[in-house]
């Protein structure tokens, strides 16, 4: 199968009904090995004892904020530039995983930054650009529930998730650009990982699972796009129809 | 196992990340079963898509 033929929301429904039993197993084996790795072989952390266990969820977490409006970003070029019938598909699909995963980080990072930093919430560059994105995913979810008519609400979301995605350098270097209570990048650095493999592989391993778990359930929420948009087109041509008879 | 004096910010960090997660897929299971009755009732009510009746004229 081409890439191309992908575009057809009919073949994309096909290749997704073969592909999610099998990412969902493979979801469920990463948390699996994910989880043995943080509770049973990753040691505690010489300053923050066994807090540092929080990180295996809150990180990924983090990253999957940011990585979930990049494929949002790149679905809304192809929605304004070649129109493809799936890009905002996926735009729309990926926006509630985005704000999910952004409410994790921002609710793990409170809940380590109480014990570790003494308070839950300071505003501070990273922290707030983080909470200024979770209302952006919340903004976009609400644009797309405002506009019914699904082409126009993709171009107006698609517009907005490019001007939204400024504030993604903003929070990757809001470490290195303001004095912040958050510590700078620990793992994806110019001078490699600062964190020893054996806390490393674990937080890469729950990387791995919480990835796919968003591949799994990105595909499944467009699935559910494509036939929620085949019951609104069946619905209104019935509804024509009953006009003219 | 020993999680320290600051268990119950671990557990909970934990316990709201399976939460959400189990949200989720409940919510994304839900869904497509909804789409499924919505498509299956305007199929049984004789509607029909529109790429489908071109293709039979």
């Amino acid at each position: 199968m081409a890439l191309i033929d992908l575009a057809n929301p009919t073949r994309f429904l096909a290749l997704v009904a073969r592909a999610l039993p099998w990412l969902a197993a493979a979801t469920a084996l990463a948390f699996a090995c994910g989880l043995y790795l943080s509770w049973f072989t990753a040691p505690d952390d010489y300053q923050q004892g066994a807090t540092v266990k929080i990180m295996f969820v809150h990180v990924p977490n983090a990253w999957l904020a940011m990585g979930v409006w990049t494929v949002m970003s790149i679905a809304s070029i192809g929605t304004l530039v070649w129109r493809h019938p799936l890009a905002d598909v996926a735009a729309k699909a990926a926006a509630p995983l985005g704000a999910a995963f952004t409410f994790l980080a921002l609710f793990t990072g409170a809940l380590w930054g109480r014990p570790m930093w003494g308070t839950y919430w300071v505003w501070d560059a990273r922290l707030t650009s983080v909470l200024v994105l979770f209302l952006m995913y919340l903004g976009i979810i609400a644009l797309w529930r405002t506009v019914d008519d699904p082409s126009r609400a993709g171009r107006a979301a698609a517009i907005l998730t490019l001007v939204g995605a400024v504030n993604l350098p903003i929070i990757k270097f809001s470490v290195d650009w303001w004095n912040t209570l958050h510590q700078p990048a620990s793992v994806i650095r110019l001078g490699g990982p600062a964190i020893h493999p054996a806390i490393l592989t674990p937080l890469l391993t729950m990387a791995l699972a919480f990835g796919l778990l968003f591949v799994t359930l990105h595909l499944a929420a467009m699935r559910n796009e494509i036939l929620r948009r085949r019951v609104r087109a069946m619905g209104l041509m019935q509804a024509h129809a009953a006009q003219g008879a | 196992m020993d999680l320290g004096p600051h268990a119950t910010f671990i557990i909970a960090a934990y316990a709201m990340a399976a939460l959400v997660v189990v949200c989720l897929i409940a919510w994304v299971l839900a869904d497509h079963d909804a789409q499924r009755r919505q498509l299956s009732d305007l199929e049984a009510r004789g509607a029909t898509r529109r790429s489908k009746g071109l293709s039979k004229s």
